[in-house]
C-alpha cells in the first residue's frame, strides 16, 4: 500500500465530500526526473509556475518546486526561456 | 408469434386504476417518464432512436412536462449529459436502442461506477454487422455486467409500471437502471394500458434527493481517479448494491401492488408448481410461451414457465425455488454469447451449481433479428427438453430454433 492509502469511510460513487482532498495525496513518489533549478539564471518570469500541470510549483518570486507533489514531467525545464532548470534522475545529485 | 393483447400471468386486468389507453410500447415507456416527472430529457435522435424521445420532446413542447430536453450529437453524449444532470440530483432519463447502446457503453461504467440513479429505456433490438434493426436481445445483454439493473418487460402494461418503479428503485439503491423491451414486438404494437393518475405516481414516487449531489455551497469531487488502494473496494460495494437490489425491487414491487394492483418481483411463475419441464425467458415471448403452456396443460403435460424479470441483479435463489423440482429446464433466449451459449443459460448455470439436485438444462437460442417464434419452434424445443429427461443426459445443450440448414449447406 502506498503512503497515501486513507482508512477514512468510502462514499458510493467515490464520491468526495471534503474538497481539496488531492493535497493529501502526495505524487512525489511518482518521479523519475527531479527538476532542479539554477537560482543563478532564474529571472523569475514565472513560466514554470504557470505550465506545471500539478501546481507543484509555488507561486513566489523565485518559484519553487514542492517535491511532494512533482511527478517529474519537466514541462517547466522545457518552457523555461533561460534553461535555469535542469532534469536530473532521482538519485543522483 | 407474439401475445400482444394481455390476457395472462401476474400484471393482467388486474388494475387499480379506471383510465384505460390504447398505447404503444413506445408511448408507455414516455407517458411513465412523464408521470415520474423527471427535470432532465436527454437524447439523440436519429435511428436506432427510437420515438419514446420524440413523445417526451413533444410533452416538453407543449409544456406539460416541465424538463430540460438535452439535445446531443451521440447516444455516447446522450448518456454523457445525463450523467452531469444527474450529479447534480435531479431525475434523469434517457431512451435507445442497439447500437445506440454500444456507443454508450463506456458511459455505462461511469453512470453505475459513480452510483448515479439515472433510468434509461432500452428497447431491444439487434447489432450489426449483418445489418439489422428488428428485435433481439444482444444489445442488453451484452452490457449485462455494467453495473445497471435490467428489467425486462412482457407487455406494454408492465413498460409503463417497470418504468415508474425503476426511478424508486434506482434513488433508493443509488444504482442506474436499464428498463428493456422487445422492439416492433412491443415498442410499435398498441395494446390496453392501464394509465395510473399523476396524483397516485406523486404518492409513489416522492420528490428525489440525491445525498451527494454538486452544489457550488458545498463543494465536492465525483469522478476522482481509483488507484489501486481504492478501486477494487468500489467494485466491491457495488456488487454488495446490487445484491441488495434484490430486495429492493421485491420492496418496491410490493409497495406498487399495494397502490396499483398489479404485481412485480424479480421474476414470474406460471403454472410450474407441479412442472416437470419448465421454460425459462425473459421479455415478450413469454406471451406467447404462456398459451404454449395452456396447450400442454390441456394435453396433461406438465409444463410451466418462468419468466424472469431481473436479469441483474440475478435472483438466484429465487430462480433456485423455481425451478429446482422440475426434470428439465428449456432456456429459451434471443442473444447468443458465440463460442459459448445463451447468456440466460449460462446464468441459471451459475444459479444451480454447487446444488445437490439440478434440473437438466437445455438452450435454445432464437428469435434473433426479428426472426419470429412460431408454435411449431416451441414445440420442437419442448419435443427435444422430453427426450433428454427420457434418456436421462442432454447430449448437445445448446440448440439452435428455426435456423434454415440449407442456406448454409449444412443439409
Amino acid at each position: 500500500m502506498s503512503s497515501h492509502t486513507s482508512t477514512k469511510k468510502l462514499l458510493p460513487g467515490a464520491v468526495i465530500m471534503d474538497p481539496g482532498s488531492t493535497e493529501q495525496n502526495e505524487t512525489g513518489s511518482w518521479r523519475s526526473m527531479r527538476p532542479v533549478t539554477d537560482y543563478e539564471k532564474c529571472t523569475s518570469c514565472m513560466s514554470c509556475w504557470l505550465y506545471c500541470p500539478d501546481s507543484a510549483i509555488s507561486c513566489e518570486k523565485p518559484p519553487k518546486v514542492d517535491y511532494r507533489y512533482c511527478k517529474g514531467c519537466g514541462i517547466c525545464a522545457n518552457v523555461c526561456p533561460v534553461k535555469a532548470i535542469t532534469m536530473v534522475p532521482e538519485g543522483q545529485k | 408469434m407474439c401475445k400482444c393483447v394481455p390476457g395472462k400471468g401476474d400484471n393482467h386486468g388486474a388494475g387499480g386504476t379506471k383510465v384505460k389507453k390504447f398505447m404503444t410500447g413506445n408511448d408507455s415507456a414516455a407517458l411513465a417518464a412523464k408521470l415520474a416527472r423527471v427535470k432532465v430529457i436527454s437524447a439523440y435522435p436519429i435511428t436506432p432512436q427510437t420515438t419514446i424521445v420524440e413523445k417526451l420532446s413533444e410533452f416538453v413542447a407543449n409544456g406539460e412536462l416541465d424538463a430540460e430536453y438535452i439535445k446531443v450529437e451521440s447516444e455516447h453524449s446522450a448518456l454523457s449529459a445525463c450523467v452531469g444532470a444527474a450529479a447534480t440530483g435531479v431525475r434523469t432519463f434517457t431512451a435507445t436502442s442497439s447500437q445506440g447502446l454500444m456507443l454508450m457503453s463506456e458511459i455505462l461504467f461511469v453512470a453505475s461506477g459513480l452510483r448515479l440513479p439515472i433510468v434509461m429505456t432500452n428497447v431491444n433490438r439487434s447489432l450489426s454487422a449483418p445489418l439489422s434493426i428488428w428485435c433481439d436481445q444482444q444489445d442488453s445483454v451484452a452490457v449485462r455486467d455494467s453495473g445497471w439493473i435490467q428489467l425486462y418487460c412482457e407487455n406494454n402494461q408492465e413498460i409503463l409500471d417497470s418504468t415508474i418503479q425503476a426511478f424508486r428503485i434506482a434513488e433508493e439503491t443509488l444504482l442506474p437502471v436499464m428498463v428493456c423491451f422487445d422492439g416492433y414486438i412491443l415498442s410499435h404494437t398498441a395494446e390496453p394500458v392501464d394509465v395510473p393518475e399523476q396524483s397516485e405516481v406523486d404518492g409513489f414516487l416522492p420528490q428525489y434527493n440525491y445525498p451527494y449531489a454538486l452544489d457550488p455551497e458545498h463543494p465536492g469531487s465525483i469522478g476522482a481517479v481509483g488507484v489501486p488502494d481504492y478501486y477494487e473496494e468500489f467494485r466491491f460495494m457495488l456488487q454488495e448494491e446490487m445484491l441488495k437490489a434484490k430486495e429492493k425491487i421485491l420492496e418496491v414491487g410490493k409497495i406498487f401492488a399495494e397502490k396499483f394492483g398489479r404485481k412485480y418481483g424479480l421474476l414470474e411463475r406460471y403454472r410450474t408448481e407441479d412442472a416437470e419441464i419448465i421454460l425459462l425467458t425473459m421479455g415478450s415471448l413469454a406471451g406467447s410461451l404462456k398459451d404454449m403452456v395452456d396447450e400442454y396443460r390441456q394435453h396433461g403435460e406438465r409444463v410451466g414457465l418462468v419468466k424472469l424479470r431481473s436479469f441483474r441483479p440475478f435472483p438466484v435463489r429465487e430462480l433456485k425455488d423455481a425451478v429446482g423440482n422440475a426434470k428439465a429446464v428449456a432456456v429459451l433466449e434471443k442473444d447468443v454469447s458465440p463460442g459459448l451459449s445463451g447468456a440466460l443459460f449460462s446464468d441459471l448455470s451459475t444459479a444451480l451449481i454447487n446444488s445437490k439436485k439440478s434440473p437438466l438444462l437445455m438452450n435454445f437460442i432464437c428469435g434473433l433479428a426479428g426472426r419470429d417464434v412460431s408454435p411449431l419452434q416451441i414445440r420442437e424445443a419442448v419435443k427435444s427438453t422430453l427426450e433428454a429427461v427420457e434418456a436421462g443426459e442432454v447430449k448437445n445443450p445448446v440448440r439452435w430454433l428455426g435456423l434454415r440448414e440449407t442456406l448454409m449447406g449444412l443439409r
